[in-house]
């Protein structure tokens, strides 16, 4: 049924279509909302045979998971930013045993300086966990990457993070397909463990494991996503079988036929990267988009065979490896090796700071030219920061640097507007 | 594409009038995109929240930065933000106020605009009146739909009781319905004087 409603809405309803039997969360934004929801249909009854536990951390939020998991029960948790950090012990336990727990990751910028609104900083932390992390471009898509998401874990036993833009898409009212409970049950089979807590059949979960066998058990969490690379791409047929759309898979490309210049990029953002791109291609520009939706496991060879024809590509990433670079451009330039392809690295976005189309026009007409640099920062206010570097290198006691370059653009608090 | 931005205070139920509007758009078949600009939410504090109404699927994710259409929920905000940045020439502007244009300091600026596009309405008084509260939001939606025509009445009825139910949504259609009218008979008389 189409319905008007916020994204963060949306994912709670299609995630009480996926019968989960314990939901845990503690509150962060711009998450909050999703787990609220869910409370909402487990108080007032709707959601039936489920447990919702409040809990007094995230990193009580992911034990309590890892337990309930184990115990058979489908799982379900959210959580952004810090949260996400302050888990992390456990989020590698979840997957370090393959324990099939979903959580939706509202994407937002990590601190210090902290910051609420959205970047994928968070998410792309935890690129080696060991979860799977899959990207929504719409509220459509994070509404169906969910089922697609608890079908993918219980199937390959590792739990699985989706990823949506925090506040773009969690507090975005946009139009979205919801599906009937008679089309997720018949999507996704109800929880069959492949390990289980059960006092008639003991066993114990998490041995501890020397140099004899540890590095056989973390291969084989490689090897199950491997799999996963065959398992979301069918997954996404199945799913278009019974919903009659297309959502979730490894990539998607977008013009890219004859498309000397490709722009890669995740997430919301290739809304806007796709208006772009329309308007440059009645100016004749060569231009076309590829995006990634499986950021982990990550497609090399489907992200190869995308830019097999083009000559350069743009990887625009919300995320910045400090020291080098881009984040998913390091994973794409993996992807074509060898291929003499050029390459540019665009971090944007960082923070919530707005990607335009204004902005992005010039960006790819200049990367056409192939003028671009290695790395470039989008929209960076280069007269704040040699400012504040001038001052670095005049004395030595400077004081915080964040407030001084507030202070710089006379900026009295946090806006965004 | 028709875009709309909405300034107001924490509070006024700014981002509920945009989410509002996107659903009456829905409602009409239409696809809308309705969205906040986060960062100071407080009470009082300068708020923004956009509203993106098109025949197709709406894939842009940027602030409105050119919109077609301003509502101003506090005309405080006059002298704090730049409201009308961006706002395209002949726009439409919808201000809660008891003052004239010429009264907000405004005449210069809209001299030689569409004057039926240009429109007040003593929004919370009319919130106050109908449901007893100071929050002029839904009335505004009801002026906007007769400023702009890109909406109907029945539509903005339509969100009302998908956001609120008994006598709060009975009490806000009432407002709306007014602040419609009293809306229409401005742009009648603004045609008339034209």
């Amino acid at each position: 049924m189409l319905k008007q409603c916020e994204g963060s809405h949306a994912v709670a309803e299609a995630v009480a279509l996926c019968r989960p039997e314990v939901i845990c969360a503690y509150p962060i934004s711009p998450q909050t909302h999703i787990v609220e929801g869910i409370g909402e249909m487990v108080k007032g009854g709707e959601l039936k045979d489920c447990e919702f536990i409040n809990v007094e951390s995230e990193f009580a939020a992911m034990s309590v998971a890892i337990g309930s998991s184990a115990t058979g029960a489908r799982t379900y948790t959210a959580t952004a930013s810090q949260g996400l950090l302050y888990m992390v012990e456990a989020v590698y336990n979840a997957s370090g045993l393959g324990l099939p727990i979903v959580m939706t990751v509202a994407n937002r910028a990590i601190g210090a300086p902290i910051n609420i609104w959205n970047d994928h900083s968070d998410s792309l932390s935890q690129r080696d966990c060991g979860w799977i992390q899959l990207f929504a471009e719409t509220n459509q898509e994070a509404l169906d990457l969910h089922i697609q998401a608890f079908k993918l874990a219980e199937e390959i036993s590792l739990p699985v993070m989706v990823c949506m833009d925090g506040f773009i898409l969690t507090h975005a009212y946009e139009r979205v397909d919801m599906p009937t409970q008679e089309q997720v049950d018949a999507f996704l089979p109800p929880y069959e463990p492949r390990q289980v807590l059960d006092v008639n059949e003991p066993v114990s979960i998490g041995a501890m494991v020397g140099p004899e066998a540890f590095m056989e058990v973390r291969y084989l969490a490689h090897a199950k996503q491997m799999q996963a690379l065959e398992l979301i791409p069918q997954l996404a047929q199945e799913f278009k079988t019974v919903f009659g759309r297309d959502s979730g898979g490894l990539i998607r490309t977008y013009r890219t036929e004859d498309a000397e210049t490709i722009v890669i990029a995740m997430g919301s953002v290739l809304g806007t990267i796709k208006d772009t791109v329309d308007e440059m291609r009645e100016a004749g520009h060569k231009i076309g988009v590829l995006g990634i939706t499986s950021f982990r496991p990550f497609p090399l060879v489907e992200v190869a065979a995308a830019l097999k024809h083009c000559k350069r590509f743009v990887v625009l990433e919300k995320s910045l490896a400090v020291g080098i670079g881009g984040i998913v451009a390091t994973n794409v330039r993996m992807a074509v090796t060898g291929m003499g392809l050029k390459g540019y690295t665009v971090v944007a976005g960082l923070g919530g700071r707005a990607i335009t189309m204004k902005s992005l026009t010039g960006l790819f007409e200049k990367a056409g030219r192939d003028e671009l640099d290695l790395v470039t920062f989008l929209d960076l206010d280069w007269k704040v920061v040699n400012k504040q570097l001038e001052r670095e290198r005049e004395k030595r006691r400077t004081g915080p640097a964040a407030e001084a370059m507030l202070r710089d653009i006379g900026a009295v608090a946090a806006r965004n507007y | 594409m028709f875009q709309v931005r909405i300034h107001g205070r924490g509070g006024q139920g700014v981002v509920t009038a945009a989410e509002m509007l996107s659903i009456a758009a829905f409602e009409e078949g239409r696809h809308a995109q309705a969205f906040p600009s986060f960062g100071s939410e407080r009470t009082g504090a300068p708020v923004v929240a956009f509203c993106r109404i098109a025949d197709k699927e709406i894939r842009l994710r940027e602030p409105i930065m050119a919109p077609d259409a301003i509502i101003i929920q506090d005309p405080t905000l006059l002298h704090q933000v730049d409201v009308f940045a961006g706002l395209k020439k002949d726009g439409y502007i919808l201000i809660n106020t008891t003052k004239t244009f010429e009264q907000l300091g405004l005449g210069d600026f809209i001299r030689d605009w569409h004057p039926e596009r240009l429109c007040t309405v003593s929004a919370t008084e009319l919130s106050i009146k109908h449901v007893g509260r100071p929050v002029p939001n839904v009335p505004l939606l009801g002026g906007f739909a007769a400023v702009s025509g890109i909406i109907k009445l029945e539509s903005v009825a339509m969100a009302i009781r998908d956001k609120f139910s008994g006598k709060v949504a009975d009490g806000n259609i009432a407002a709306a319905t007014e602040a419609y009218n009293i809306v229409r008979g401005e742009m009648e008389e603004a045609l008339h004087h034209a």
